[in-house]
């Protein structure tokens, strides 16, 4: 099953490798990884999407508390949490395509933020499944070219 | 904030700070990029040993820390200096062993330019240290010292590492930024989570067949005091791993040995049929398990205590867990036993009986073996006596029958099995009790990997007995060549061996040659009353196995005994 860890880390050079490395040598698989600055220059997020049963998912999370650079390790999958992914998506239009492509682009409230001759490019937030199903959409309309940020997450605020 | 001029190099900031953690040797070995070090080293109270390889060094201050129990230092240049400390690094690491190793590096603006012995040392190390440090800012020195003192031995122990740029070390009169650490992320477990103490003793009280597993952990915790109270208390049954040897001293009447691959018996089967397991200080490593983490201790509830939440669950399913520091935690269960009654465990200490006097370790005693040496050295030993091995059957023998009564007297290499590990262990360790007789027992392979070191054993005129037990082949390898490619040998034989004890005179250490069992005890009481250093070489057949044996893959109680 997928986790979404949240890790905050020392804002160094050096500590993504120390990461990386981990998940690398003890043969875990990660997802997606985004590091990103937060609101304290010492500290860095990292939003890592990692597959494991439970018992994987401990020995990640107990590896990475170990790690120095690593202040915490929150395991928001069971929690309630808003995440979010950007995606820039290139897609191939002719004169046939272009309409039911910007309609495609509509329903899943995406914005056209590049045109040129022959191809589109789309930005789209949503969660992970939002995104996925764009993709599945338009594909058939010939994908050119397609990034994505990796997921962020972050818990609700308690009302 | 020191806002005056210190007039110190950055070498001479980094030397005061290690006089400050208390460091009083560093073994080392110099080189280009170390110059200001070696400089500042002259004004310094610290002393330092010249290895003759970086190896050594790093090996060295690996048995300093074991005898010690404080932090070992060591020293090495860049390049290829550094590489050399690799294996002693990842030595330590998977033996939880506390070291600051300390390389030089080139200067910050020739950094990633691949300039002459530049080598991204960190980079080679980062899966077998605790933590390193790369320093930019000798400003920060007294900070990064303090840290990775702290990091070091605290919590489960490790190396880490300090990559050390030229021109850190020989920038002028730096003033210091104060010493606070800043360890936001790194967290040591002590008392544990406690509310499963009463759970443990209930556990123990209600068992009928508990064995306790001790390892390393017990002896980095200083618990084996409240091991042996707690085992005397309930009557236990006590196993060890390699690491956890002298857990309960040998020949004490609950010690049943070690457990494992090399394990006798009856700790084998006790640890098989056992209703409780008690794990402490221990990582259910294969050498034990043999690799079937699901097929250990199955019958059994088992309990897991250890300082790394890592470790927790890890290799095998475990019922009760408690992270935290070994004595801490046992001392606990000592505060509660007294409200529960004692387990009873006469029945099972029957069985055990029995499987013990059915299955002894015994040998020959019309022919020179090494476990008569073994036993022989074990004789002439106190209760201050330090024995340091190298790796391969001399080794295990070793484990087997030598009478190891305190953990910090026996030094080896367990988890990396590092073969030249003995004789720069026992120069470290020599140097850290100079009151202490030094013993390593070795073989003619694993000698031969670091017998450089002889040289820094005569400079520092240390007194360490060295027995030999010279089978004239890399006798473990023999040994599972002979049982599992049914003995078609291949580059096991040493057929170019020196005469060891002219390489012994050759550096001014009495040699002395043993070939038959009547010169055994003589040649042993020699060695012992002589003042300085001697090597014994002790002829023995190649033939000699180490048993019982459980090969791989089998289930540790499907043991080879004869
Ligand atoms: C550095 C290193 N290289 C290779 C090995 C593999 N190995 C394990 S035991 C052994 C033989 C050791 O021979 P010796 O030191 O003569 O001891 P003996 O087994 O004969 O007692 C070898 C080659 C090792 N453990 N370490």
């Amino acid at each position: 099953m997928l986790h979404t860890l949240a890790v905050l880390v020392e804002n160094h050079p050096g500590v993504l490798i120390r990461v990386a490395g981990l998940f690398a040598r003890r043969g875990y698989n990660i997802d997606s990884l985004t590091v990103c600055m937060t609101e304290d220059p010492d500290v860095s997020r990292m939003t890592i999407v990692v597959n494991g049963d439970e018992q994987v998912i401990e020995q990640v999370r107990n590896q990475l508390s170990k790690l120095v650079i690593v202040h915490t390790v929150t395991d928001l999958t069971a929690q309630s949490v808003v995440d979010r992914e950007l995606a820039l998506v290139r897609v191939e239009v002719s004169a046939e395509t272009r309409s039911v492509v910007l309609q495609t682009v509509d329903v899943f409230r995406g914005r056209v933020v590049d045109m040129g001759r022959s191809n589109i490019t789309i930005e789209l937030t949503g969660d992970i499944a939002k995104i996925d199903a764009f993709v599945h959409a338009i594909r058939p309309y010939g994908l050119l070219e397609l990034v994505r940020t990796g997921k962020i997450a972050i818990l609700r605020s308690e009302v | 904030m020191s806002k005056e001029k210190t007039g110190l190099t950055g070498a001479g900031i980094l030397l005061k700070a290690l006089q400050q953690e208390g460091v009083d040797v560093l073994f080392g070995y110099p080189g280009g990029v170390l110059l200001p070090m070696y400089d500042a080293l002259l004004d310094s109270p610290i002393r330092h040993v010249l290895t003759r390889h970086e190896q050594g060094a790093v090996f060295a201050a690996d048995g300093y820390a074991r005898v010690s129990g404080k932090v070992g230092v060591c020293l090495a240049t860049s390049g290829p200096g550094a590489t050399n400390v690799v294996t002693g690094v990842a030595n330590a690491y998977l033996d939880s062993i506390p070291l600051v190793v300390m390389t030089g590096q080139v200067s910050t603006s020739s950094l990633g330019t691949d300039s002459f012995q530049e080598v991204d040392i960190i980079g080679i190390t980062l899966p077998i240290t605790k933590h390193s440090y790369l320093v930019k800012d000798p400003r920060e020195l007294p900070r990064i010292i303090k840290e990775a003192f702290y990091i070091a031995r605290t919590g489960r122990p490790g190396p880490v590492l300090i990559d050390l740029p030229r021109d850190v070390l020989a920038q002028v009169n730096v003033e210091p930024f104060p010493s606070d650490m800043k360890l936001k992320g790194y967290k040591v477990f002590g008392r544990g989570n406690n509310g499963k103490i009463e759970e443990v003793v209930k556990a123990l009280s209600e068992s009928r067949k508990p064995v306790l597993y001790a390892g390393g952990g017990v002896v980095t915790a200083g618990a084996e005091g409240v091991v042996r109270q707690l085992t005397e208390i309930a009557n236990l049954p006590v196993v060890t791993t390699l690491m956890g040897i002298g857990s309960l001293p040998f020949g004490h009447p609950n010690l049943l040995g070690m457990v494992g691959m090399h394990g006798t018996v009856t700790a084998n089967y006790a640890v098989d049929d056992c209703d409780l397991l008690i794990a402490v200080g221990v990582r259910f490593d294969d050498r034990v398990t043999s690799g079937l983490g699901h097929r250990f201790a199955t019958k059994a509830k088992v309990i897991h205590i250890d300082i790394d939440p890592v470790e927790i669950s890890k290799v095998v399913k475990t019922h009760i867990q408690i992270v935290g520091d070994a004595r801490l935690v046992l001392e606990e269960m000592l505060d509660v036993l007294p409200g529960f009654t004692v387990p009873l465990v006469a029945d099972w200490w029957k069985q055990l009986r029995v499987w013990k006097n059915d299955h002894s370790l015994s040998y020959d005693l019309d022919r020179l073996t090494p476990q008569m040496v073994i036993e022989g050295v074990g004789k002439f030993a106190d209760e201050n006596t330090i024995i340091t091995t190298d790796v391969g059957q001399h080794q295990m023998w070793v484990a087997q029958c030598y009478p190891t009564v305190n953990p910090r007297n026996y030094a080896t290499s367990c988890g990396l099995g590092a073969m030249g590990y003995g004789l720069p262990a026992a120069v470290g360790a020599q140097i850290a009790r100079p009151d202490a007789l030094v013993i390593l027992i070795t073989g003619d392979g694993s000698l031969q990997m670091t017998m450089q070191e002889l040289a820094t054993m005569a400079q520092n005129k240390l007194p360490i007995k060295i027995i030999l037990l010279n089978n004239g082949v890399l006798g473990m390898v023999r040994q599972l060549q002979k049982t599992f490619c049914e003995g078609r040998y291949n580059q096991i034989q040493l057929d170019g061996n020196p005469n060891f004890v002219k390489i012994a005179e050759a550096y001014g250490i009495l040699g002395i040659q043993v070939d038959s069992v009547e010169q055994v005890q003589s040649a042993l009481a020699a060695a012992i009353k002589h003042p300085g250093p001697v090597l014994v070489d002790f002829t023995i057949s190649p033939d000699e196995a180490v048993l019982p044996f459980v090969p791989p893959g089998n289930e540790i109680t499907d043991m080879i005994v004869r």
